[in-house]
């Protein structure tokens, strides 16, 4: 067997290419097929990119929520590993949900970051609370301490996820669309394929980098345990680490 | 040929290059990642390897002797 398939295994041969064909297919739908919306002009394209990984930077932190309480029940280290990688790849999705918007909001409001308005402001609240995750796990020494607490963090700002989303429904809007859900939110059905296709290839590109992450940390640590099997220098751990301790099986 | 272009153009090409870079970036780090443990792991497969035929040979060599 090639060492490349013994590395990422058959289901990152699927979800790779996958994503990567529904990314590129609503890329196509948005610019080929949806129609320039009348207000905004062609500015309202950055819907397509910016909508879809905020939508899936909040389901990637309630996801690791959920691992994270399936570890607390399980003490899994595989359980801790999977909310690990959520969370590390909803903050980098995150970032650019941050960084799309702003330049939506500069080419659409004729400024970079407007304080008044609920959603945006509680988008950056939610990206400074899970900022703190790395830190916190870095803080700890002990593994299963680190793993421990790191849980229960993802578990309290997972729920406070859904809880936020919703304030902010309820809170009038200054100028931020509510894009999904309401009549007022600009969609037409010209626009529909094309911003669902983008948040199902969003979704398909985090669990696949979440895979992908999740091979690498995992060979790693199969590696280690070959190396100390073969008599070679390989710590359990080196040194401190944000990043969980995984078993080799 | 930015007369055909509509107005805004360059904040989506911006917008859409972020997304861009941030995949590349992540993207690079882990195959780099990804790509220095494929070489330890081949590497060690080799010395392995050849563990076994070094083994291999000492023993055809002991059992020659006690032929002999």
């Amino acid at each position: 067997m090639p060492t490349s398939k013994r590395l990422y295994g058959n289901r990152l041969a699927i979800l790779a290419p996958l994503a990567t064909v529904v990314v590129l297919a609503s890329l196509a739908l948005a610019f080929f097929q949806a129609p320039i919306e009348a207000d905004q002009g062609f500015s309202q394209k950055i819907i397509y990119i910016h909508v879809p990984l905020a939508i899936t930077t909040l389901i990637g932190f309630i996801y690791g929520g959920i691992c994270a309480i399936q570890y607390l029940r399980s003490g899994n280290p595989r359980d801790d590993l999977r909310s690990y990688t959520a969370i590390h790849q909803s903050l980098i999705f995150c970032i650019g949900a941050l960084l799309t918007g702003m330049i939506w909001a500069k080419a659409s409001w004729g400024q970079w970051w407007v304080w008044d308005e609920p959603t945006l402001v509680s988008f950056l609240i939610v990206f400074l609370l899970y900022c703190t995750y790395q830190p916190l796990r870095f803080s700890i020494e002990d593994p299963e301490r680190q793993s421990r607490y790191a849980a229960v963090f993802a578990v309290v700002a997972g729920a406070f996820v859904p809880l936020n989303f919703i304030a902010v429904r309820l809170a009038d809007p200054l100028i931020h669309p509510r894009v999904l859900g309401t009549a007022e939110g600009g969609l037409t059905n010209g626009m529909k394929p094309a911003f669902y296709l983008g948040i199902l290839g969003a979704l398909l590109l985090f669990f696949t980098l979440c895979r992908y992450e999740m091979a690498n940390k995992h060979t790693r640590a199969q590696l280690k345990a070959l190396k100390r099997r073969f008599g070679q220098d390989a710590p359990a751990r080196a040194g401190r680490s944000s990043a969980p301790e995984v078993p080799a099986q | 040929m930015t007369e055909t272009l509509p107005p805004n153009t360059g904040f989506v090409a911006a917008a859409y290059l972020v997304f861009v870079a941030l995949l590349l970036i992540y993207v690079t780090i882990m195959s780099i990642r990804a790509s220095r443990l494929e070489r330890e792991l081949d590497q060690l497969l080799r010395d392995e390897d050849e563990e076994v035929v070094v083994e291999a040979a000492v023993e055809e060599t002991v059992s020659g002797e006690a032929g002999r």
